[in-house]
């Protein structure tokens, strides 16, 4: 008989080994998956995660990508790991990121074709309190009438996505652009540009952010007394209530902390990468960043290497795509395979397998 | 044979770094990039037939066979492009309007290599080229059997997005329509997407209950026809692709997207070294534009009548927009005998007189 | 019976038919939710069970075993999540969204080569002289033999819910785990079971889309129909009568948005859309605040059993 034992504190032992399982355990499945589709399932795997890195052709240009498509995923994940942690469910990241979005480039729009070096920041700050005040409403209706906060969050994703949709097609589609939905180009605007800081490493303002944010985040967690409040909360939320936290403010700060996080990520993903709000604005970032929160064990450092693995899975998976014919169905499944994996091994961190004799049930 | 072949791939690094492309090349690499998946029987799909004929068409020459499926627009795609051109592709060919900013971008950093952007309008740099097909004289053939074949006099057209092309297709259509029956009315639905098989059957229905018996659609998959085919005596039109599994009916013709004669003449371009920089916008006459097979469902007389407007068009005779024409509003656009200039067409953004409704805003 | 220059009857009937994948999906989903674990994969769980339902239609020429393929594959997805979530103690959002993410990827690798097939024709059965009635006969009793089954699953839902000693159970699990756990019911074993039963719930939705609602196989046939799903069940405050009218107004106002459009009515499209979220929203509101607990979600939705002993 297999039982599964708990352990007091999880075992630091596993918490590294398990994530390194579980990318092999996806290698052998996936090596498996691509031989059925005839491919080399070797160069399949080296194609997805080495090339990016070291492949003499594409690593300079991949590398600096890396951290562009993970910047948004680590920023968004930072936050809601933050309110993971405090048992406070917030899934609707993606809406909060996308109304960032609008808000930012809204107030930047606003001001065309004005010239200023104040339009990024306030850009920025109508970004984080765009995600912010969408953030509120569940947060809000949770505090005030014991809401559902995961339902309503999940709800108002929906809600944003049409939003965009109405905001690309009406007011803020480019009034230049012949009739085709998008707004202007805020990466080519100076005034609203959120540009490649330094030549050939993919920093922009947005992977700044999340790094700040990884720091931020830790400090909080290990030195801060929120930080305190908020495991004290997840681990033992009676004890937590003697201890004087208030759920309520708990509450708040963690939909508050975390929705202005994703709105950040949004605004400057639509005035960098991206450079426009259009149709295709919202890719999943806001979930995606999820997946990320737990695969980095709500752990800040942990976080960072969870995004920057998922974003080695989609550069990798794009090479893959186009140097092997690899189908873009398979990469989709792939990344899958890896999730579950990371998920399922997960266990070994926080629970003893015991074998135990057989007994009488 | 296999010498032959390393010799060819010598010569092509060779030519590489010296990038005089007017001397022509031994060997291109051609590469694709979709804005969705190849299977999706419309849009891509027939973009991936063009890319299979031009393999087809050169055998060894051209290596046809790097292509990637489902990307977005926005980031995505701009990493995409960069990487392809980093792994040697000669030649890129980018088949969706919103990869515009990105294709420019890319190109700019990219002189050496082709890139080629269909259904855009922006040739920043040297190096990019524009393609687009005239759908709106196939239009005008399927407009033509509409009217005839219609017994309630009601045809209704599902548009995807309120876009000059959509809005050409509708305007064309429609007055083909009025041309052979004067008592014709257009009920329009936008979908609100390119490809959504759920919606569009919706879309169908609602126009079918309308009375309509003549269903055009500007969306790419076969759904309204589906739809279509359940009620009794309604007829349709296949879009992008043949739809040949719904003939004979509700299928009773098709406008088929065929991009293989621009994909085999760009290369073949490239391979000769007669390349030039260029912004294609061709019709039935060029080939892009291809009247699939009219079905015996449609009456003799009716189908004469088509192949008639589809061979004056092709030869130059026939202008879907000729004048006297005025606008939805009743103020003038075109004087007896007048056509449009192609920037007329290319940035419509109003309805001709007779339609009823708006344009969505 | 025209309205605005639609005729209510067939619009009805319409969105009858329209609503039937999203109400086999929620109900599916409403009975795992009872039991106390929240799916977020139904996404997932439907396009699987839409291209496997569409591949054995077609391969054997009949809809009814295709609509059992579908409920098969939807059911060994879920078999995925129950694996990771009550056997390896997973996080259940995390194990949800990844089901999704590897559902679309699987379906569109399984349907490649599939496209631009006519599946087996699912013929309307008008039900006898119930198809006479006025109004109530074409809107509710002239249509495919999936229709009516999807009735008769929610009578079924709401009958073992309410009225059997397993729905008391089921509840029982969804409401304190520990609590059933301390009368010696086996809350992982049935919690299993109604991921299961969801899964092929969602995969008989799928296979609805593309065997009888479109009916073709294409990429993201599904298109987001799972997400709306789930938001029925909230709207529904879990009660399966509730999930049939939350289908048909969700249904029903993609349905009418298009409708209204085709009359030639001008209403702000982007808005209307928006509207059964917001409304869903406000419902949730309402039952949280005032009527009491009972109406609301599982005390145990979304958290991890593990029995210490």
């Amino acid at each position: 008989m297999v039982r599964l034992e708990k352990r007091a504190n999880p075992s630091r032992l596993w918490s590294v080994a398990t994530p390194v399982l579980a990318v092999v355990l996806t290698m052998i499945a996936g090596g498996i998956l691509f031989a059925m589709l005839g491919k080399d399932p070797v160069a399949a795997i080296r194609t997805i995660f080495w090339d990016p890195l070291f492949n003499p052709q594409f690593a300079a240009y991949s590398r600096p990508q890396l951290l562009v498509k993970a910047g948004p995923l680590i920023l968004i994940a930072i936050g809601l790991a933050l309110g993971f942690r405090a048992g406070v469910w917030n899934i609707g990241a993606e809406g909060q990121y996308v109304v960032g979005a609008l808000v930012g480039a809204a107030t930047g729009l606003a001001l065309y074709p004005m010239d200023s070096r104040l339009i990024f920041p306030l850009m920025v700050v109508a970004g984080g309190l765009g995600g912010l005040l969408w953030a509120m409403i569940p947060a809000l209706l949770r505090t005030m009438f014991r809401t559902n906060e995961i339902l309503v969050s999940l709800l108002l994703v929906y809600v944003a996505q049409s939003l965009l949709a109405s905001m690309a097609l009406g007011a803020l589609r480019n009034p230049q652009g012949g009739g085709f939905p998008g707004s202007r180009n805020l990466s080519q605007w100076a005034s609203s540009a959120n540009p490649e800081l330094v030549a050939g490493t993919g920093m922009h303002w947005g992977v700044v952010a999340a790094f700040i944010s990884v720091i931020g985040a830790y400090v909080l967690l290990q030195r801060h007394m929120l930080g305190f409040s908020i495991r004290l909360a997840g681990q033992a939320p009676r004890a937590a209530r003697f201890a004087g936290v208030s759920p309520t403010r708990l509450v708040i700060v963690c939909f508050g902390i975390s929705g202005a996080l994703a709105g950040l990520a949004g605004l400057f993903e639509v005035t960098g990468p991206a450079g426009q709000i259009s149709l295709d604005f919202a890719q999943g970032y806001g979930f995606t960043a999820i997946i990320v929160a737990f695969l980095g064990r709500l752990n800040p450092v942990g976080i960072l290497l969870a995004g920057l693995l998922m974003a080695l899975t989609y550069i990798g998976g794009e090479l893959a795509q186009f140097m092997l014919g690899l189908p873009a169905a398979a990469i989709q499944a792939f990344q899958g395979m890896l999730l579950f994996f990371l998920l399922a091994v997960d266990i070994l961190t926080n629970y003893r397998i015991r074998w135990t004799k057989r007994e009488a049930a | 044979m296999k010498r032959r072949v390393l010799l060819a791939t010598a010569a092509a690094l060779m030519a590489l770094p010296a990038a005089s492309f007017a001397q022509g090349m031994d060997k291109v690499k051609a590469c694709f990039i979709y804005v969705g998946p190849v299977g999706d029987g419309g849009w891509t799909y027939q973009h991936d037939q063009g890319r299979q004929a031009l393999a087809a068409e050169f055998g060894d020459r051209v290596d046809a066979t790097t292509y990637q499926e489902s990307v977005p627009e926005g980031a995505d795609s701009e990493r995409v492009l960069t990487q392809m051109a980093l792994s040697g592709c000669n030649i890129v060919f980018a088949t969706s309007f919103g990869y515009m900013d990105a294709v420019n971008n890319v190109a700019a950093k990219f002189p050496n290599v082709k890139f080629e952007h269909a259904t855009g309008y922006r040739r920043d740099s040297a190096n990019v080229s524009t393609y687009d097909a005239r759908f709106y004289e196939g239009r005008a053939v399927t407009g033509t059997i509409a009217g005839m074949m219609t017994q309630s006099d009601k045809i209704g057209y599902i548009g995807s997005f309120p876009i000059p092309e959509n809005i050409q297709g509708i305007n064309a259509a429609y007055l083909a329509a009025k041309k052979v029956n004067p008592d014709v009315t257009m009920s329009i639905v936008w979908a609100y997407s390119w490809f959504d098989p759920a919606k569009e059957a919706d879309a169908a229905r609602a126009l079918i209950e309308q009375g309509v018996d003549v269903v055009l659609q500007h969306t790419d998959s076969t759904a309204p026809l589906a739809e279509a085919a359940k009620t009794e005596g309604v007829i349709g039109f296949g879009q992008a692709s043949d739809m040949a599994e719904f003939k004979p009916s509700p299928r009773v013709a098709s406008i088929i997207d065929n991009w293989a004669p621009y994909y085999i003449e760009r290369v073949g371009a490239l391979l000769d070294g007669t390349y030039e920089q260029k912004a294609t916008w061709a019709g039935i006459a060029g080939g892009e534009v291809e009247i699939g097979e009219i079905t015996d469902v449609v009456p003799a007389d009716v189908k004469a009548k088509a192949e008639e407007v589809r061979d004056a068009i092709a030869a130059g005779e026939l202008h879907p927009f000729t004048g006297p024409l005025n606008k939805q509003d009743g103020t003038e656009w075109l004087a007896e005998g007048e056509t449009p200039d192609d920037a007329d067409l290319a940035g419509m953004n109003f309805y001709v007189e007779g339609i009823t409704g708006q344009i969505p805003q | 019976m025209d309205i605005g220059g639609i005729n209510i009857i067939t619009l009805l009937a319409t969105l009858i038919v329209a609503s039937v994948p999203i109400l086999m999906a929620a109900l599916g989903e409403l009975v795992v939710e009872k039991s106390g674990v929240l799916n977020l994969g139904v996404e997932g769980m439907m396009i699987i069970g839409a291209v496997i339902g569409f591949v054995v239609a077609v391969q054997t020429g009949n809809p009814v075993i295709g609509f059992l393929g579908g409920a098969v594959a939807g059911a060994a997805l879920a078999a995925v999540f129950a694996l990771l979530t009550q056997v390896l103690l997973a996080n259940q959002v995390a194990s949800g969204l990844a089901l999704t993410l590897f559902g679309l990827g699987l379906s569109s690798l399984i349907g490649q080569g599939w496209n631009g097939i006519r599946p087996p024709l699912t013929r309307d059965v008008p039900l006898g002289p119930l198809s006479d009635i006025p109004v109530l006969g074409p809107v509710l009793f002239s249509h495919d033999w999936m229709v009516y089954a999807s009735f008769a699953l929610v009578v079924a839902v709401w009958w073992v819910l309410r009225r059997t000693r397993a729905g008391l159970i089921l509840r029982a699990v969804g409401e304190s785990h520990d609590a059933a756990h301390a009368l010696g019911y086996k809350v992982r074993r049935i919690r299993m079971a109604a991921i299961l039963f969801g899964g092929a719930m969602a995969g008989m939705g799928g296979a609805y889309i593309s065997l009888i609602r479109v009916p073709q196989w294409t990429d993201g046939i599904t298109s987001g129909a799972g997400w709306i799903a789930l938001a029925i069940v909230v709207f529904a405050s879990w009660k399966p009568w509730r999930v049939l009218l939350g289908a048909w107004l969700f249904g029903g106002i993609s349905v009418l948005q298009l409708s209204l459009q085709a009359a030639g009515s001008r209403i702000p499209v982007e808005y209307l859309s928006m509207s059964p979220y917001v409304i869903t929203i406000l419902v949730l509101v309402f039952i949280s605040s005032g009527r009491g607990r009972a109406m609301g979600a599982p005390a145990d939705l979304g958290k991890t059993f593990h029995a210490s002993r």
